[in-house]
C-alpha cells in the first residue's frame, strides 16, 4: 500500500467514524426532542404522563375562555368527547376564537391542567390544522367536507 | 378573453418546450448548428409564451376578473394594487406559473449566454426543456390558473392577510429564483455526464452564484417577515417549511465551494456533479413538502392528492434519472489532480463535509415526523432543541475553519504561514470575547464563543480585503460573504442571549418596563386601512417625564377574508430593536401587550445582505474578467506529476 492510498484510507475511515458519531448524535437528539401530538381524549384517559411536553390539539370549547388575572388566560381544548383545561400566560394569536381549531404546546401538571407555553392558531377560518382534524377524527366528531 | 389567451399561451409553451427538449438533446450526440438554432429559438419562444400567460393572469388579478376561479379565490377589489399583483403567486396555481416563468428565464440565459462547449450547452438547454415539459403538464392537468367560473361572483374571497405584506410579496419570487436557479446547475451537471465534459463547473458557475444569491435573499426575507409579522419576536422557527429552503441553500453553498476546486484543479469533479444533482433535488422536495399540504403552514395553499402525486413522480424521475446517469457515466469524468493534506482543497473538502452533515441533520429532523406518521400514524414534531444540538455545533465548527481556507495555497499550503497571517484576526476574536464578557450581562458561554468566532471571521475578512487590493474580485467577494456570516452570527447570538421580554395587561395610562425602556400605554384607537380596520395601540416610549417616541402596533381585521393579523411596531437603533405587539382585548380598555428588546437583531438580516453582496460581486467580477481557464493547465501538470 503506497502512502497516497494509506492517506486515502485514513481519510475514509475518519469520515466513516465522523458519520457514525453524527448519526448517533442525531438519533439520540431526535429521541430527546420530539414532541408527540395528543388529543384531549388521550389526556383524559390518562395516556399522557405528567410533566412531559407534548402538543395538544382540538377545538377551543365554547364558553370556556376566561381571561385574567394579569396576562393569564384559561380555556378548554375539546375533541367532542373530552375537554382538557388549559392555562396559558401570554398573548393569544389573532385568530384565537371559541370553536376554532387550536394547537397548544406544553405539559400536564399534577392537577390535570395543561400548562401551555405556546398557542398556535395562525390559520384562516377555512383552514383546520391537520393535527386537529386527526384529533376530531379519532373521537368520531369529524364531519367530512367540514373544511 | 385574457384567461383563454393565457391558456392558449400555455399550450404553445408546452409545444415549444417539447421542441426545445428534442432539439437540445439532439445536439448532445454531435454539435449541430441547425439543432442548436432550433433549441435557442424554442427557448426564447417558451419564455415569450410563458411571460404572456403570466401577464394574462396578472392582468386578470389587477382588473379583478372574478370569472377566473383563482382570482375569485385569492383576490378582491379592496386590495391595494401591490397585493393584487403579489396575489398572483400567493396561491398554488399562480405560484407554479411563476416557477415556470423563472425556469424559462434561466433556460433563455443558458441558451443565449451559456459558455462551455456547444454539446454541453445544448444538453443543458434540452434538459431544462424536459423540466419545462414536466411543469407545463403539471400546470395544465392539475393546476391550471385559468379555470372559469360561471356565474362569476361579484366579489372575490381575498388573500390570506398574512401574505398581504411587502416581505412576503417579494419572498416567493426570490426563493423561486434560487430553487429554479439550481435547475440550471442540475441541467449542466446532467448534460456534462451525457457529454463527458470536464469543464462543466466553469460554465455552470454563474448560474450557481445567481441561485445562491437569490436563495440567500429569499431566506433572509422570509426570516425577516416571520420576525416582524408573526409577533413572537423570533427570527427562525425550524419550521419544516423554513427547513425546506435552508437545505438547498446549504447544498448550494457546498456546491459553490467544491466547484471552485473543480474549476481550479479538477478536484472533486464527480462530487460537484453529485452536489448539483442533490441541490436541485432538495429544491423539488422542498416544493413538494410545501405545496402538497403535508405540512400545515401559511405556505400550504391546497392539499390536492393528485398534485402531491404528480410532484412525487416528477421528483422520482428527475432524481432517479440523474442518479442513474451519474452511476453510469461518472467514471468518464473521474481523475482530478491530487493534493496535499494541507492545502486549499482540504479546507474546501472539510467545508463540504460540514455543510452536507449540517444539511443531513436538517433533512432528518424535517422528514422524520412525516415518515413516522406515514409508517405508524404517530404524530410528532421535532423541536428547536434538536437543531440547537445537532445543526448548530456542526455549523459552528465550519465557521472556525472558514478563515484558513483562502490563506492556504492550492495543492499544497503552508499552515504555519497561514496561521501567522491570521494573528490579527485571532486578536480581534479575543477582544470581541473579552468585550462581551466585560460589558454585557448575562454572561453566557455560547454568546462569548459566538462573538469570538464572529471576530475571527470578520477580522480575517478585513485582512483579506486589505492585503489583496488589486487582486481578483473573487477573493474580495469571498471575504465579503464570509464577513456576512460573522455579522449574522453576532445577530443570532445577541438576540438569543440577551433578549428581554415583557408581557403585561395594561389599561390606559399604565406603564410597563422592558429591558431599559419604559412604555406608557395611551389606549387604543380605531384606524382604517385600505382593506382592513385596525385597533391601533399607542405606546409612548418614555424618557424621564417626556415622550421620546410613539409606537403603534396594530391588530388588523380584514372583513373580506374574515381574518385578523397583528402588525408589530419596531423601533430600531440599528444595534437593538424595541419590538411591541398588541395582544387581545381584556375588557375595560385594557389590552395584553407583549414587548421585546432584541439586541443586535438587525444584524441577522444585514449579514444576509452582506453575504448576497459578496455573491453579486463574485458574479460581476467573473463576468467582467473572463479569466482564462486554469483547469487544463493544472490538469496537464497533474498528469505529468503522476
Amino acid at each position: 500500500m503506497n502512502s497516497r492510498k494509506k492517506r486515502r484510507l485514513a481519510f475514509v475511515l475518519a469520515l466513516v467514524a465522523a458519520g457514525g458519531v453524527l448519526a448517533a448524535a442525531v438519533i439520540y437528539q431526535l429521541g430527546q426532542n420530539t414532541m408527540y401530538f395528543r388529543s384531549p381524549t388521550d389526556v383524559a384517559t390518562g395516556q399522557v404522563p405528567e410533566g412531559v411536553a407534548f402538543r395538544l390539539g382540538g377545538l377551543v370549547a365554547a364558553g370556556s375562555v376566561a381571561r385574567g388575572p394579569g396576562a393569564q388566560v384559561r380555556f378548554a381544548v375539546s375533541d367532542g368527547q373530552h375537554a382538557v383545561p388549559v392555562t396559558f400566560k401570554g398573548v393569544l394569536p389573532a385568530l384565537f376564537r371559541e370553536g376554532q381549531g387550536v394547537v397548544t404546546l406544553g405539559a400536564v401538571n399534577g392537577t390535570g391542567n395543561f400548562i401551555a407555553t405556546e398557542v398556535l392558531a395562525k390559520h384562516d377560518e377555512k383552514y383546520m390544522p391537520p393535527e386537529v382534524v386527526e384529533s376530531l377524527k379519532r373521537s368520531g366528531h369529524w364531519k367530512e367536507g367540514e373544511q | 378573453m385574457t384567461g383563454e389567451l393565457g391558456q392558449v399561451a400555455l399550450c404553445f409553451a408546452l409545444a415549444l418546450s417539447l421542441v426545445m427538449a428534442g432539439a437540445g438533446l439532439a445536439g448532445v450526440r454531435q454539435a449541430n448548428a441547425a439543432a442548436r438554432g432550433i433549441a435557442v429559438s424554442a427557448t426564447l419562444g417558451l419564455l415569450v409564451f410563458t411571460a404572456l400567460a403570466f401577464g394574462a393572469l396578472t392582468y386578470a388579478y389587477v382588473t379583478s376578473d372574478f370569472s377566473i376561479q383563482t382570482v375569485a379565490n385569492n383576490s378582491n377589489t379592496l386590495k391595494p394594487l401591490i397585493y393584487r399583483i403579489s396575489g398572483v403567486w400567493g396561491n398554488h396555481e399562480g405560484s407554479m406559473l411563476l416557477w415556470l416563468l423563472v425556469l424559462a428565464l434561466y433556460a433563455a440565459l443558458v441558451a443565449l449566454l451559456g459558455r462551455g462547449g456547444p454539446r454541453l450547452t445544448s444538453g443543458a438547454v434540452g434538459l431544462q426543456g424536459l423540466l419545462a415539459v414536466a411543469f407545463l403538464l403539471f400546470i395544465l392537468f392539475t393546476s391550471t390558473p385559468f379555470l372559469r367560473l360561471d356565474p362569476a361572483p361579484f366579489e372575490g374571497a381575498g388573500l390570506n392577510p398574512l401574505l398581504q405584506d411587502i416581505g412576503l410579496a417579494l419572498h416567493p419570487p426570490m426563493l423561486y429564483a434560487g430553487y429554479v436557479g439550481l435547475s440550471a446547475s442540475f441541467a449542466y451537471a446532467a448534460a456534462a455526464l451525457m457529454v463527458g465534459e470536464r469543464g462543466w463547473a466553469r460554465a455552470a458557475r454563474p448560474f450557481m452564484l445567481l441561485a445562491w444569491i437569490a436563495l440567500t435573499c429569499g431566506i433572509a426575507l422570509g426570516s425577516w417577515w416571520a420576525y416582524y409579522e408573526l409577533g413572537w419576536g423570533g427570527f427562525w422557527f425550524w419550521d419544516p417549511v423554513e427547513n425546506a429552503s435552508l437545505m438547498p441553500w446549504l447544498i448550494a453553498t457546498a456546491l459553490l465551494h467544491s466547484a471552485l476546486a473543480t474549476e481550479r484543479s479538477g478536484a472533486f469533479r464527480t462530487w460537484s456533479l453529485l452536489l448539483a444533482i442533490t441541490g436541485f433535488s432538495l429544491s423539488l422536495i422542498g416544493t413538494f413538502l410545501v405545496r402538497s399540504g403535508v405540512l400545515s403552514s401559511v405556505h400550504s395553499f391546497a392539499s390536492d392528492p393528485a398534485r402531491g402525486f404528480f410532484i412525487m413522480v416528477l421528483i422520482a424521475l428527475a432524481i432517479g434519472g440523474a442518479l442513474a446517469l451519474f452511476a453510469l457515466r461518472a467514471h468518464t469524468l473521474q481523475g482530478g489532480a491530487s493534493f496535499e493534506p494541507v492545502s486549499r482543497e482540504t479546507t474546501l473538502l472539510l467545508n463540504n463535509v460540514f455543510l452536507v452533515a449540517a444539511c443531513a441533520c436538517v433533512f432528518v429532523g424535517t422528514l422524520y415526523p412525516l415518515v413516522l406518521d406515514a409508517v405508524s400514524g404517530t404524530k410528532i414534531s421535532v423541536g428547536p432543541p434538536y437543531y440547537a444540538l445537532t445543526f448548530a455545533p456542526i455549523f459552528f465548527a465550519l465557521l472556525l475553519l472558514v478563515p484558513l481556507g483562502p490563506r492556504l495555497g492550492w495543492k499544497r499550503g503552508d499552515l504555519k504561514a497561514a496561521w501567522r497571517a491570521l494573528y490579527p484576526a485571532l486578536g480581534l476574536a479575543g477582544v470581541a470575547a473579552l468585550a462581551v464578557l466585560a460589558l454585557i450581562s448575562p454572561r453566557t458561554v455560547t454568546a462569548t464563543l459566538a462573538f469570538a468566532v464572529a471576530g475571527w471571521l470578520i477580522g480575517a475578512s478585513l485582512l483579506d480585503i486589505r492585503k489583496r487590493k488589486g487582486a481578483r474580485a473573487s477573493a474580495f467577494a469571498a471575504a465579503l460573504a464570509h464577513a456576512g456570516l460573522g455579522v449574522t452570527l453576532m445577530g443570532v447570538a445577541g438576540t438569543t442571549a440577551w433578549r428581554s421580554e415583557a408581557l403585561e395587561v395594561l389599561g390606559p395610562g399604565q406603564t410597563m418596563q422592558v429591558g431599559p425602556y419604559i412604555l406608557r400605554f395611551d389606549g387604543v384607537a380605531r384606524v382604517e386601512g385600505p382593506n382592513y380596520i385596525a385597533d391601533q395601540g399607542r405606546l409612548a416610549l418614555m424618557d424621564g417625564g417626556k415622550v421620546k417616541a410613539m409606537l403603534r402596533p396594530e391588530q388588523r381585521f380584514y372583513p373580506a377574508e374574515n381574518q385578523s393579523v397583528s402588525d408589530t411596531a419596531i423601533r430600531t437603533t440599528g444595534l437593538r430593536d424595541l419590538y411591541v405587539a398588541l395582544g387581545d382585548d381584556r375588557g375595560q380598555g385594557r389590552f395584553a401587550i407583549r414587548a421585546y428588546v432584541s439586541p443586535l437583531a438587525p444584524f441577522i438580516w444585514l449579514g444576509g445582505l452582506v453575504m448576497a453582496l459578496g455573491g453579486i460581486l463574485s458574479l460581476f467580477g467573473r463576468l467582467r474578467l473572463r479569466a482564462p481557464a486554469p483547469e487544463d493547465a493544472a490538469e496537464s501538470q497533474a498528469q505529468a506529476a503522476e
